[in-house]
């Protein structure tokens, strides 16, 4: 059987810790340096797959930048009424 | 590939607010968000000129340099991004921005300002491409399906020109020569051209 001067020892012990853990500080931020973007790493529209999304209209191939830009290029010519009326 | 830019035919531009919302629609922007709107100019006298305006996607952007927790990256095709999870609302880059790009959500007891949301030229942003994170916190991400700027591609007239710098440039050229005016309003010639008045050479010496 624990003793009641136990219980309260023990629950005397846990709140000191509790508050010794809450005065404690943690980094709140990543190590910040001037003039450097340092956010997430965000990928390249080439590096998808081109059936990967479910509206995807242009052909390109996965990892090869130059396909994709020739796709756009070739979207692009959408715009210019010249080239699909003349 | 040159730059991702935007270029907006004043001679064409009707102000049917088309582009404004295409954006709205395709990115599902907040209520009081504008990412892209139409200025007109002499609005009601005959003659009034209307371009579209939103995110220039500067070479050198200001918003990028007064950023204080360096939010902001450019990518490869030249479209500049900012992470919304880094950015603190501060609210410099509205400040810094010529156009008036960065819009802050005004959600909220005693106008407390969010995060930053401005075009981001349909390229969405750093999260996985098309993931339901990425549209929720940037909109779609056109450019990873193969697509141009909403904007652009559902302009009526033609005016909103977006894409690949070099096409598009390509693009208003031929159309200002068949057309044969309209030249004048964008090009080298009206950004660095010869003053009509050579300007008077301040005096040796002096402080400049």
């Amino acid at each position: 059987m624990i003793s009641a001067a136990k219980l309260v020892f023990a629950g005397a012990a846990l709140i000191a810790v509790a508050a010794l853990f809450g005065c404690g500080e943690t980094d709140q931020v990543i190590v910040y340096e001037q003039g450097k973007y340092q956010g997430k790493h965000d990928t390249r529209p080439w590096e998808n797959d081109a059936g990967a999304s479910l509206y995807t209209t242009s052909k390109w191939t996965k990892g090869d930048k130059s396909s994709w830009e020739a796709a756009l290029r070739s979207r692009n010519q959408s715009q210019n009424e010249y080239a699909r009326v003349e | 590939m040159a730059r991702m830019k935007f270029i907006c035919d004043a001679e064409r531009c009707i102000e049917c607010n088309g582009c404004v919302t295409a954006c709205k629609q395709e990115n599902e922007v907040p209520w009081g968000v504008n990412r892209r709107r139409v200025v007109t100019i002499n609005d009601g006298v005959p003659g009034e000129k209307s371009i579209s305006v939103a995110c220039m996607h500067c070479s050198d952007a200001p918003c990028m340099a007064v950023c204080p927790v360096d939010c902001f990256y450019k990518t490869e095709e030249g479209v500049v991004l900012h992470d919304k999870d880094m950015c603190i609302g501060c609210g410099y880059c509205f400040y810094a921005c010529p156009f008036g790009a960065p819009q802050f959500p005004q959600a909220g007891a005693f106008g407390m300002r969010g995060k930053m949301d401005k075009c981001t030229f349909c390229a969405g942003g750093p999260e996985q491409d098309n993931s339901k994170e990425e549209f929720a916190k940037y909109g779609s991400n056109r450019l990873a399906q193969g697509k141009l700027p909403a904007c652009a591609e559902m302009c009526s007239t033609k005016a909103l020109l977006g894409g690949d710098g070099d096409v598009i440039a390509d693009i208003f050229r031929n159309r200002a020569l068949k057309r044969g005016k309209g030249a004048e309003v964008w090009g080298w010639g009206t950004a660095y051209g010869k003053p009509d008045k050579p300007q008077q050479q301040p005096p040796k010496g002096a402080k400049s």
